[in-house]
Formats: structure tokens, C-alpha cells, sequence
């Protein structure tokens, strides 16, 4: 409790480093709202005297209202014009503080280390740049507003109305924190509803989740109707326990009113007895009727607003978790020029993504300018992890790698990277038009150094044959197009941008080996004097490579070319063999 | 939107009863200050003590009612607006079931989850808001005026001057904004959009060194989403002034004129206060209304979203035939110059397919990514429909078929292995709810998963998690190969299913298959040559077109594409010697 206390203490203090630049929006706002609070609560002090000058016929004292009602006049004019100008204000602070902190948040994502966004869902790091910032803006500037004029508004009343009168007063003040006592009684009461209703909501989501995502096989097998009754059920179950929650909840309200009203008719009893003995005048009355309206609605706000606060604090606190997060290790400065001549020289590297497990130990290679590397293996043996050391999305633990020599921890990752092009497994595509695509790693292209890198990665045909061609918009991920389209596109990318070294991962894994053949050749051209590092499933297409790296759970167990390694008939050629298998059968 | 009314309809009484009962509340609200008038005017002035104890006595009762009222309003509201949400829940989830493929391909399934999930918790808490409160602002606002009315007529005018100006103000704003709402959630979604882009691809953006490009894409779409959230604020902003304006001028009005009206002794001072309680009255509900209006245009806009899922019409309709006397002549499958085209695509997908298959044969089709083999495959049992020529099971066009006859002879493993929550048990009776313990052995013996299901604890009644996320990918596509056997199909359709299986184990199932009695007809869809190279009839796919037919060693020699694919899996030297 105390740490969190402490915690949320942190939290505020560097949401107010962050609003400092608009500390005038703050204090004007502070301001307004006081100002506004105390004017709207003078209001009805001066209805109530002009009430006690309109008495019965006869005795209205018209001079000394009209003075009076002008006075009104003006205090409204200038709460109005407070009010706007504060919401101003508060608009201005929200907006741009969630622009600042939105801003802070990317400018950390592009330097995070890739391990940390390999292991954070990107639905989780996305609800905490858009969702959380706006909660926490929100939440906290409004909290903080309301509690303001609440808490003015309640100290206020209560000045005026124990000057006026303790009697009253005290009705008020005894009776009004019943309306939170019933409040809390009925969310107690409703939070174990609400916990069912929640329960019941994730189950029935998981239900959908699984049978409309698998739909196709449920229509298939005639799953319908057995699916539908298990969804009933789950449904009829999610129906009585939301009713409950939605009817439990929604007698919070009427029952504070409830109480409301109660003050309203102890203030107008009490009241009345008071002005019969002539300690109050009956305009005194009817400011004190109002104020027992507004005295009792911050009251009822205050603990919702106390939780959205907390809310608030929370957000704020996942999006400074995530702004404060350790980046990568900054670049070498003064960093080393890099221009590679395609040697590659990895020198007793260690690795491993968690401490103690043994991955890459002692690894060793050296690689001649335009020589292909193969590595491969079966599934999760490690392939991955000598492209995310080469390209420095992770960084090994012990040992070196020097690009033409020097070592790539030395120079900036932008050197390094802009030194290799990369097609990887996961096809990622930019939500945008094909062209836009193409041409991302060569924004400068002409349209025929497009076409001609389309047609080298035989893509044009598919691409010809879409709606709008080159200038189709494709959605996030890729949209419509098929895996192999996909990845089709992610080598045109890099056939654009053609880097003295390559790196493809399982890059050819989704398109049939006849269009992967074309591929090869192409790539074979373009592999021409440029070291290649490849990554494959398919032996078939690897066995012209200069040195292959046969990996087995994380460590490299044969190393050498496809027909000393067959010679050796060991892990590599019993690999190699079980592809066919089955040819005879 | 009107579909949705009827799932009301069972709930008539409670969406009448619900809003009743909140008018009647608001009834007794808009007593209270005449009440605390005559506490005024009857009481203090002429000193009469009875009368106040009295008339305190009626602003207790009232409240007291009143609570009682709101009460009986929530719960029926609860009840209705639950109860249709429950309803229009079934119907969307029972309706989207019966969308077809293209259907599904074209929506997304997880626009059908959205749908059904968060949407309708929107149209839910929406409707009892409705039920709750879209009659009782109105009310109360209108009943404030008949009140005044009733105290005086002059005095009453005010109102009549106040009221359509507060709403111009209110409503006015609102409906200024709520477009521009839209906008800013477009603007979001593309802040949104950046941030998961630069997660998503964030090796290969820093790959291609694009970083500082992209902080420049995210901070003028960060910084167009600011500019028009200002905008709109400003507009925002101007509501609670002017109306807190608007409102107590006028009470400062009906002072004055009020003041005027006490001298002539046409009004009491009691009277006086009360007109102006009804003006505050007023304030507090018109702003209650147009947040009212904002939440309920939220939920509109949801149940229009769930209405266009409800109309999209299941496209197909099927026959009533039923398989009855099957003319064992006829070849089990025929495609008759079939061609298919996509909704809303361009070009066909598949072009004039013309073959057919005999009882008990193995085809297998291959082709290049995005051939359309499975769309082929996925015509038989109708999940697509032929836009071209006729697909005909047993000589007789799959569309006179009765679906349950239809796809009752067809058992389908499809590309993704997908498996439900339950049992590996539970899962193999998806093929036939009746099929004994030794149909399933059979099942996991042929489809080569009988080993590793009896490692597993509890053998058969091993748990399976959601979407079967606790077992392999070759795992799980051997038990959907089980599944699909359990079921006994005539027509077996194994749809690129062994891709995920070593070749090994690849070999071991295709002989399995082999050796089945009775022997089903199947279709073997894979980019394997080693899969279907000795099947019956090999059918090769080229963009959509038909550009092979006939066994493996015909079509190494006269088909060119196959020749290609061919040997781009065994190389000339090993091909020859294997």
C-alpha cells in the first residue's frame, strides 16, 4: 500500500514535469475555476435578497432591485466568460499533453530494444500509447478539475450556509453523507453481479473467438446447431447476470436522490420554523434550497471521481513504464565509418535470450566477400538468432562480430543496417499503396526501376492484375493478398534496394517451388558478389551455398558445403535424405 | 436498424411500463416546488405551523414514491433492454453461422466478433438508457413550462422564449460536433494505425534505417489529430457558458417581471421561487438530454453495424435431393467446365475446370501459390459456388442437393488445423456423434496420430485448449485428418493438410489412406509433388486454368508446368536416381 502510494506519488510528480511547459493553461485554469465556483455559488445569495424585496403587494422595493438584478447580470456575464475561457484552457492542457506523451511513447518505440517488443504483445504496447494517454488526460485533468470545484463548492456552501444559519446548516451537513453510505452499500453489493457478468462476458468471448474464427470447419462438419446451443447456454447465463448488474447499479442513482430530497425536505422544514421565529427571510430560504442542491451533488461525484483519479494515476503510471523503458544501448560514439566489402567475421560469440539457458556458444565463422551462407535446421534450432546478431537486433554476450573487419558494436546500427538488405519469415507490409511499398527502402525510385524490380521478384503479373495496380491500397498487414503474394512483395522491396549484403529468412516459405525457382535465379543474379546469409526449410534450394551452417538447438553442429557434409552422413544428410522418403512408397 | 425493433417485441410491456413509471417520478419531481411554495405562502407567511409539518410531510411522501417509481423503472428497463440484447446476440451468432465462405472471406471474422461482442454491450447499455431517460428530460423540460403555466400565464411566456433558445444552443452544438467526433475518431485510428505499424515491422523498418520516417508520419498525424481535437473542443466549449447564461438571465427576467406582478398582487412570493426552481429545472435536464442523445447516437450507430451482418442474405440456397438412388455409373465428382469469380473481383479465379473422378480414385492437384486448388476442392462441398458450368456429385448438380445429404458424403480437412476446446474425444465425434471407440481408433491409427495421443495424459480424453493451442502444428493437423475420418466419408478433401508433417510421416498417412475399406474418393490439394505424384489422376493448376490432366508419368512428359514443378523439387540427378 505504502509503495503504492509511493508510486502514484512518482507518477504525479512527472505528469507535472510534463504539463510545466503549459503551466499558464494550468494556473488560468485554477483561476477560472474558482472564480467561476464563487460566482455561481453568489447566485443564489443574490436571488434570495432580491426575493426578500418582493414581498407582497405594495411593498416591492423596485429601487433597490433594479441595482440588484443589474449586479446579476453582470456576475453572470463574467461567469459565463470565466467558464469558456477555462474550458479553453483545459482543452489546450489535455490535448497538447497527450500529444507530448504520444509523442515521447514513439520516439521510445523506435529505439526499444527489439527484445522488449518481442516480448510485450503489440496490443498491449498500442492500448498503452493511444488508450491509457487518453484515459490519463482525460481522467486526470477533468478529476482533477471536478475534485477542485467540488471541493470549492462544498467548502463555499458550507461558509455560507453556517453563517447564515448553524440549524440548517447542520441538517444538511448530517444528512447528506448518507446518500454516499447508500451508494457504497449498493456498489458492494453490485461489484460481485458485475464480477459474474464480466466472468461470463470473456467466457462467451472465447466461445465466439474459437467458433467464428472456425467457422469454416464448424459449417463443414455440420457443427451449427451443437455450436448455437453452446452459445445459448453461455448466453441465457450472461442474460441473468447482466440483468442483475444493470439493475443492482442503476438504483444507486434513485436511491441518492433519494436522499437528496430528504435534505430538500429537512431544509424546507427546518427552514420554515426557522423564518416563522424571523431568523431567516424567506429569500434566505430559497438560496438555502439551492445550495442543498448543489451542496449534495459534488458530494455525490467525489468518490467517482476520486476512483477515476486513481484510474487515471494507473494509466498514467503503464505509459511512463513504457516511455522510462531501458533502450537499446546507444550507438558507439564517435562511432567508426563502415563501408562493406562483404567480409563477415564472427569471432567465439556467445548468446542466449535469457540468462542460464545455453543458445549459441562459442561460434566461429568466417566469410569471404560474395560467399553464400546456408543455415539449417529444424524448426526453433536457432536460425533466427544468427540473423538477429548479424543485424544487431540483439547483441551477443560475449565474443565479436566485425563487418569488413571492424566490429559492428563500433559503428552506428544505421551504417550497419543500411550495409544489408533483409527478407524475413514474418511478411510485414505497410498499410499504404504496393508502390509505396516497393519503394520503401528506395523512396527516390523511377517507375522503371519499380517494374523492373517487380518483375525480377515475379510479382508484376499478380500486381498488373490487382484493381488499381501498383497504386492499390493495401490494409495493415497486407490485406486481402495471399502469404505468397505477401512475400513476394517483401522481396521486390528489397530487389529495389539492393544492399551489398543479404540477408533471407525462410523468405520463399509460403510461395510454390515453381515460382520459388524463378525467385532463386533472380536472387542468384543479384546474389552475385554480395555476401548472402539464407535461412531454409527446403534443402533443395540451398545446395549451392559456399558454407552451410547446420544448427540443432541453438548450437551449430556441422559446418562445411552440401557435398563434404553428405560425405559425413551426419546430422546434415539424414536432413537431407527425409525429404525423400516416401518417393518409393 | 427496424430488424432489430422486433427482438423489442417480446419485451413490449417492459419498454412501455419502463418509461411510464420514469414519467411518473418525473411527475412528482415537478410537484416539489409548488410544494415548498405553499410551505411559503401558506405556511411562514401566515404563520400557520400545521401547514408545514404538513406539506414537509408530502415532500417526504413524494420522494418516498418517487424512489419507489424510479425502482420499478429501472428494473423493467433492465429486464428489456438485457432481454434484447440477449436476443439479438442468438440471432447474430445463429445468422452469421450461416454465411457463407465468401461471405466470412469478404466481412472478416473479426469485424463478426466485434459485432457480436462489443457492439451489442453498446446497444445494450444504450437501450436502458433510452428506456430510462429519452422520454423523462422532455418531460420534465415541457412540464417545467405547463407548470408555470399553471402558477402564471405571463410569467409562463418567459419559458416559452427560453426553452426553444437553450435548445438551439444545445442542439445545436451537438449536432455541430458530432460529425467532427467522427473525424477525431478517424484521426485516432490513424495514430493508432502508425504505432501498431512501427511494433509490428519493426525489424524491417530498422532494416531499411526508416525510423526518422517514420517519427515524421506519426507526429503530423499525431499532431492533426491535436489540431482537431482543439477545433472541436472550441466548439464544445461554448455550450455550458452560454447556457448557464441563457438560464439565469432569464430567471433574472422572471424576477423582474415577477417583482412587477407581486406589487399588482397578481403573484405571492412563494409563486415566485417556484418559477424559478422550474428554471433550474430546465438547465440540469436539457444537458442531461444531449449527453442522453450523444450515448444513444453511439449505440444507434452500433446496432446499424449489426443490422448490415443481419442483412447479409445467406447467399446460397440448396436443394432437397438426398442422395437416393445413386446410379453407380456415374462418376462420384464431375466439374463441368466450371469457372469461378469472386464477388467483387475482377478475373476469374478458376477458368473452365473439366474433369471428373471414379468411385475409390486418388486425385491429386497441384499448382503455384494462388493457383486456386482450394478454392477447386472447396466447390464440392459448396463452401463457394461455381459462377461457371456445374459441379455435379453422383451426376447430379450439387446445388439440387440437400445440404445435410450433400455434405454428409464429404469430409474435409481444411488448410488451417483448427480444433475446438474440449477433449481430443470431443473433437474426433465433430466427424459423427455416434462413432464408436473403435472408429476412433482407426481414425488415430490411419491418420498416423495414435502414437502421440496415447502419450498424451489421458489418452483420448486429453484436454484440448482453445483453438487447440496446447498441441503442435503437426499434431493438431493429424487429428483433423482424424476428424475428417471419423465422419467416413465417400469424398475425403485433404486441402494442403500434411504441410506441417515430416516427409515421413507424410508417406505413412498416403498409405494409410490407401489401404482403407471401404476406400474413399480423395482429393489430395498439395505444392508436394511427392504427395500426389501416384495418385490416379494428378490435376495441374496455372493461374486458374486447367493446364494438366493425367497421371504422373503423362504429364511428365507432355505437361510443361508440371515438368517445372517437378523438378524444382528433385532436381534432375536425384529425380533420375530416386
Amino acid at each position: 500500500m505504502a509503495k503504492n502510494r509511493s508510486q502514484q506519488k512518482e507518477t504525479l510528480r512527472k505528469v507535472l514535469t510534463r504539463l510545466r511547459p503549459y503551466r499558464i493553461y494550468l494556473i488560468s485554469s485554477i483561476i477560472l475555476a474558482a472564480i467561476t465556483v464563487v460566482l455561481t455559488l453568489y447566485i443564489p445569495i443574490l436571488t434570495g435578497e432580491a426575493i426578500d424585496l418582493i414581498v407582497a403587494p405594495g411593498k416591492v422595493d423596485f429601487a433597490s432591485l433594479k441595482p440588484l438584478l443589474i449586479r446579476g447580470a453582470v456576475i453572470v456575464a463574467v461567469t459565463a466568460l470565466a467558464q469558456w475561457i477555462m474550458n479553453i484552457c483545459n482543452n489546450h492542457l489535455t490535448y497538447n499533453i497527450v500529444r507530448d506523451v504520444r509523442k515521447e511513447a514513439l520516439r521510445k518505440i523506435e529505439i526499444l530494444p527489439i527484445s522488449y517488443i518481442d516480448a510485450h504483445p503489440t496490443g498491449e504496447i498500442v492500448s498503452r500509447v493511444i488508450a491509457d494517454a487518453d484515459q490519463f488526460a482525460d481522467g486526470l485533468l477533468m478529476g482533477f478539475t471536478q475534485l477542485f470545484t467540488g471541493v470549492i463548492t462544498i467548502i463555499g456552501t458550507l461558509g455560507f450556509m453556517f453563517s447564515v444559519n448553524v440549524v440548517i446548516a447542520l441538517v444538511v451537513v448530517v444528512i447528506t453523507p448518507v446518500s454516499l453510505l447508500v451508494a457504497s452499500f449498493i456498489a458492494k453489493r453490485t461489484y460481485k453481479m458485475f464480477k459474474l457478468q464480466s466472468e461470463t462476458r470473456g467466457e462467451q468471448t472465447a466461445l465466439i473467438d474459437e467458433t467464428i474464427g472456425g467457422q469454416k470447419v464448424v459449417q463443414a462438419f455440420g457443427h451449427e446447431k451443437r455450436t448455437l446451443d453452446q452459445f445459448d447456454e453461455i448466453n441465457e447465463r450472461l442474460g441473468r447476470y447482466s440483468l442483475r448488474a444493470t439493475f443492482f447499479s442503476s438504483l444507486t442513482n434513485p436511491a441518492t436522490r433519494f436522499v437528496n430530497s430528504l435534505v430538500y425536505a429537512g431544509v424546507g422544514v427546518v427552514g420554515a420554523f426557522t423564518a416563522l421565529r424571523g431568523l431567516l427571510s424567506v429569500g434566505q430560504l430559497s438560496a438555502f434550497l439551492s445550495y442543498a442542491n448543489q451542496y449534495t451533488k459534488p458530494f455525490n461525484e467525489i468518490s467517482g471521481v476520486v476512483t477515476e483519479l486513481q484510474n487515471a494515476l494507473a494509466c498514467a503510471g503503464r505509459l511512463f513504464d513504457l516511455i522510462e523503458e531501458e533502450p537499446q544501448t546507444p550507438d558507439a560514439s564517435p562511432a567508426e565509418p563502415l563501408t562493406a566489402d562483404g567480409r563477415v567475421d564472427i569471432e567465439h560469440v556467445h548468446f542466449s535470450y535469457e540468462p542460464g539457458q545455453r543458445l549459441i556458444e562459442d561460434f566461429n565463422l568466417k566469410v569471404r566477400p560474395g560467399q553464400r551462407v546456408a543455415i539449417v535446421g529444424p524448426t526453433g534450432c536457432g536460425k533466427t538468432t544468427m540473423i538477429n546478431l548479424l543485424m544487431r537486433f540483439y547483441d551477443p554476450q560475449r565474443g565479436v562480430i566485425c563487418v569488413s573487419g571492424t566490429d559492428i558494436q563500433k559503428v552506428t546500427r544505421k551504417d550497419l543496417r543500411s550495409q544489408y538488405g533483409m527478407v524475413l519469415q514474418e511478411t510485414w507490409l505497410k498499410a499504404g499503396t504496393i508502390r509505396e511499398n516497393i519503394t520503401f527502402g528506395k523512396p527516390d525510385a523511377t517507375e522503371e526501376e519499380m517494374i523492373a524490380a517487380a518483375k525480377a521478384a515475379h510479382s508484376h503479373s499478380f500486381i498488373k492484375r490487382l484493381p488499381e495496380g501498383y497504386d492499390t491500397v493495401i490494409g495493415e498487414d497486407g490485406g486481402g493478398l495471399s502469404q505468397g503474394e505477401k512475400q513476394l512483395l517483401c522481396i521486390t522491396r528489397l530487389m529495389l534496394a539492393l544492399p551489398p549484403m543479404l540477408i533471407l529468412d525462410e523468405a520463399t516459405s509460403s510461395i510454390d517451388t515453381r515460382t520459388e525457382i524463378r525467385i532463386q535465379r533472380a536472387f542468384a543474379k543479384m546474389m552475385k558478389g554480395r555476401t548472402s546469409f539464407i535461412v531454409a526449410h527446403r534443402l533443395s534450394t540451398i545446395q549451392e551455398a559456399d558454407i552451410i551452417l547446420v544448427m540443432r538447438d541453438g548450437h551449430v553442429v556441422e559446418q562445411g558445403d552440401h557435398e563434404s557434409l553428405l560425405k559425413k552422413g551426419g546430422f546434415y544428410a539424414e536432413l537431407y535424405n527425409s525429404q525423400f522418403v516416401g518417393v518409393e512408397g | 436498424m427496424r430488424k432489430l425493433v422486433k427482438y423489442l417485441k417480446d419485451y413490449k410491456l417492459e419498454s412501455i411500463l419502463g418509461p411510464l413509471f420514469k414519467l411518473l417520478e418525473a411527475s412528482f419531481d415537478l410537484i416539489v416546488p409548488l410544494v415548498m411554495a405553499a410551505i411559503i405562502d401558506k405556511g411562514i407567511v401566515p404563520g400557520d405551523k400545521g401547514m408545514i409539518l404538513k406539506m414537509g410531510g408530502v415532500l417526504i411522501a413524494l420522494a418516498l414514491i418517487g424512489m419507489a417509481c424510479a425502482f420499478t423503472a429501472q428494473w423493467f428497463s433492465a429486464k428489456a433492454a438485457v432481454g434484447f440484447s440477449t436476443k439479438v446476440r442468438h440471432a447474430l451468432f445463429e445468422h452469421i453461422q450461416k454465411l457463407s465462405y465468401s461471405d466470412q472471406d469478404n466481412t472478416g471474422i473479426s469485424t463478426f466478433i466485434t459485432r457480436l461482442t462489443s457492439d451489442i454491450n453498446q446497444i445494450q447499455s444504450g437501450l436502458n438508457l433510452a428506456l430510462r431517460l429519452l422520454l423523462r428530460s422532455p418531460f420534465i423540460v415541457f412540464g417545467a413550462m405547463i407548470m408555470a403555466f399553471v402558477v402564471n400565464v405571463k410569467a409562463a411566456l418567459i419559458f416559452v422564449v427560453t426553452i426553444p433558445l437553450l435548445s438551439i444552443v444545445v442542439f445545436g452544438v451537438m449536432l455541430a460536433s458530432i460529425p467532427l467526433f467522427k473525424k477525431v475518431q478517424g484521426a485516432l485510428d490513424n495514430v493508432l494505425g502508425v504505432t501498431r505499424e512501427n511494433l509490428t515491422g519493426s525489424r524491417v523498418i530498422r532494416a531499411f534505417n526508416k525510423e526518422e520516417d517514420e517519427i515524421r508520419d506519426f507526429d503530423t498525424k499525431n499532431e492533426a489529430l491535436r489540431a482537431l481535437q482543439l477545433y472541436v473542443g472550441k466548439i464544445s466549449a461554448v455550450m455550458s457558458p452560454v447556457t448557464y447564461l441563457i438560464i439565469n438571465v432569464a430567471t433574472l427576467i422572471l424576477i423582474w417581471s415577477g417583482a412587477i406582478k407581486v406589487d399588482n398582487g397578481i403573484l405571492t412570493q412563494g409563486q415566485v421561487i417556484a418559477l424559478v426552481n422550474y428554471m433550474s429545472q430546465i438547465l440540469v435536464e436539457l444537458v442531461k438530454l444531449a449527453n442522453l442523445i450523444i450515448q444513444i447516437n453511439k449505440a444507434l450507430a452500433c446496432a446499424n453495424r449489426v443490422q448490415s451482418v443481419l442483412d447479409m442474405e445467406p447467399a446460397q440456397a440448396f436443394g432437397v435431393y438426398k442422395a437416393e438412388n445413386v446410379d453407380e455409373a456415374e462418376p462420384l465428382v464431375c466439374f463441368d467446365h466450371v469457372g469461378l469469380t469472386y464477388p467483387g473481383a475482377g478475373a476469374e479465379a478458376l477458368t473452365d475446370i473439366h474433369f471428373s473422378v471414379r468411385r475409390g480414385q486418388t486425385i491429386g492437384i497441384i499448382g503455384g501459390t494462388g493457383s486456386g486448388k482450394s478454392s477447386l476442392v472447396n466447390m464440392i462441398p459448396r463452401f463457394y459456388d461455381a459462377t461457371e458450368g456445374t459441379v455435379k456429385v453422383n451426376g447430379v448438380d450439387v446445388k439440387t442437393f440437400d445440404k445435410e445429404a450433400l455434405r454428409s458424403l464429404i469430409g474435409v480437412v481444411p488448410q488451417k488445423a483448427q480444433l475446438f476446446k474440449g477433449t481430443i474425444r470431443s473433437n474426433l465425434l465433430w466427424g459423427d456423434e455416434k462413432a464408436s471407440s473403435e472408429d476412433l481408433d482407426r481414425a488415430l491409427k490411419v491418420s498416423q496420430s495414435k502414437e502421440f495421443v496415447e502419450q498424451k495424459e489421458g489418452g483420448l480424453d486429453a484436454e484440448v485448449e482453445q483453438n487447440g493451442r496446447n498441441l503442435s502444428g503437426g499434431q493438431r493437423q493429424r487429428l483433423t485428418i482424424a476428424r475428417a475420418l471419423v465422419k467416413k466419408p465417400e469424398i475425403l478433401i485433404l486441402d494442403d493438410s500434411a504441410s506441417a508433417l515430416d516427409f515421413a510421416t507424410d508417406a505413412k498417412l498416403r498409405q494409410a489412406l490407401a489401404s482403407l475399406d471401404p476406400k474413399p474418393t480423395v482429393f489430395i490439394v498439395s505444392q508436394r509433388t511427392s504427395s500426389i505424384m501416384h495418385a490416379d489422376q494428378i490435376l495441374v493448376l496455372d493461374d486458374g486454368e486447367q493446364v494438366g490432366l493425367g497421371t504422373h508419368e503423362e504429364l511428365l512428359k507432355n505437361c510443361e508446368v508440371y515438368q517445372e514443378i517437378y523438378y524444382s523439387q528433385f532436381p534432375k540427378k536425384e529425380g533420375a536416381s530416386a
